[in-house]
């Protein structure tokens, strides 16, 4: 019998509490446990980015956060970052310049790009590329994915 | 991941207790960064996993005692770039903590786990050896301090003990004026390992320390006291004969991926003049410490 432990979690600001097994990770939790299938799971070694989320106010890779070691943190994913049936105004500036093609690794690079945002609101190119060095995108959208940034940067209100 | 228990001690005397009863069956658990990586891929397979975050005495801290600066064992890098004192005393680990990996890993990474896994490409060594850092190690027979030239025996292993653990590194505030600069090679920023790292530093009484790594099984520290280095009006013939010394002990491995021996060799005398340079530059006061 594997031995799972309590723990209790804020995600996207809602109360939850679960029984984890100690080798499931918080990406597991919120994909398996939560239904968040927002985080993507790719490369499970802290490379790529597809699984960052925010944690305690700042992004992590979820794939190498244990579920039990967040307990009584505040998790914050792309589904909290989306307003209710539309999307936000990061999120279209990567509509707009056309960052998003197969887009599995947007999830990630919203998060993080959402999170360079937050602590340099007026980014330089080569700010949002060190904010972004840690999500790969395969499609090869870099050019877009910086511009998109740089756009939402220059929205009233960021 | 391979099913294993999980330890949350509210105290170090806990966490040495744990470690001593599960001996090497327990591994602790720090950013995890390289920890979970590991128990995924199935190098490690521990019966049970320490967390020792919420530790008191570990818990993130920078701060200055008598003429020390104390980094506890809990600190990420992200806090190590940003804190105001080690700006100001060590630019060069600042330097290093902020080419570790990406905001990500950086969120997590602690300069404490960076150490201990006593990789032989950590980027945090370099300046740590350079500034004289300590690392504090904690067990049940008592606390000892480890020069972290001391501490490094090849990669994966250091000379703590077994059920000692690391609870804090210490650097000593410089005494002497002093200019130092970390730079290192690597393929992708953001992801990849260094291929190689280097750190030097010049104080105003002629001293050089030369520390670099991923050249060989453990960073190396290198000391130059005949003051060659540090003059600016030096013969190059002379400086590169000292930096030839400096650089025997590289033995980088012929089947790294990452990049190959001649490669590394060839880069690390272009790096070493670079950061002696950069440093001689800082010391001056041509260029401001950040």
């Amino acid at each position: 019998m594997i031995p799972t432990y309590p723990i209790e979690l804020t995600v996207n600001g809602r109360r939850r509490r679960l029984d984890v097994a100690a080798h499931h990770s918080l990406l597991d939790v919120l994909r398996d446990d939560l239904e968040l299938t927002g985080t993507k799971e790719c490369c499970l070694v802290g490379e790529c980015g597809a699984c960052t989320v925010r944690l305690d106010g700042r992004i992590v890779d979820s794939c190498l956060v244990l579920a039990v070691e967040a307990d009584g943190s505040d998790v914050t994913t792309i589904e909290g970052l989306t307003p209710e049936g539309r999307l936000g105004a990061l999120q279209e500036a990567f509509l707009d310049r056309g960052a998003v093609q197969c887009g599995f690794c947007i999830p990630g690079q919203v998060v993080a790009a959402d999170d360079l945002l937050r602590r340099i609101p007026h980014p330089t190119p080569a700010e949002v590329q060190e904010g972004l060095a840690g999500n790969l995108c395969r499609c090869g959208c870099y050019g877009q994915i910086a511009d998109a940034v740089l756009a939402a940067a220059q929205v009233k209100g960021r | 991941m391979r099913p294993f228990q999980y330890a949350r001690p509210a105290t170090l005397a806990e966490a040495l207790a744990l470690l001593e009863a599960h001996g090497p069956e327990a591994r602790l658990l720090a950013g995890g960064t390289d920890l979970v990586v590991r128990l995924r891929d199935g190098t490690i397979g521990p019966s049970v996993v320490i967390d020792v975050k919420r530790i008191p005495e570990l818990r993130p801290a920078i701060r200055q005692v008598g003429g020390r600066l104390v980094i506890s064992a809990g600190t990420v890098m992200t806090d190590v770039a940003q804190d105001a004192q080690v700006r100001r005393h060590f630019p060069a680990l600042v330097e290093a903590a902020e080419v570790v990996g990406s905001v990500q890993i950086r969120n997590r990474a602690t300069l404490a786990g960076n150490i201990c896994n006593a990789s032989p490409a950590a980027d945090t060594a370099p300046p740590l050896l350079v500034y004289g850092a300590e690392a504090i190690a904690c067990g049940v027979a008592g606390t000892r301090r480890i020069r972290l030239d001391e501490f490094f025996v090849r990669s994966g292993e250091t000379t703590l003990r077994p059920g000692e653990m690391l609870t804090a590194i210490e650097l000593p505030l410089p005494v002497r004026r002093m200019g130092a600069a970390h730079v290192r090679r690597t393929r992708r920023r953001g992801h990849d390992l260094a291929s190689v790292t280097l750190c030097c530093g010049v104080d105003e009484a002629g001293l050089t320390r030369l520390a670099f790594g991923s050249v060989g099984p453990r960073p190396i520290l290198a000391e130059d006291a005949s003051g060659t280095l540090a003059d600016p009006a030096a013969p190059a013939a002379a400086k590169a004969a000292i930096f030839e010394q400096m650089f025997a002990a590289a033995s980088p491995s012929p089947r790294s991926m990452r990049a190959s021996p001649e490669y590394r060799l060839a880069m690390l005398r272009v790096l070493g003049a670079r950061a002696l340079a950069t440093a001689i530059e800082r010391l001056s006061g041509q260029e401001r410490p950040r």
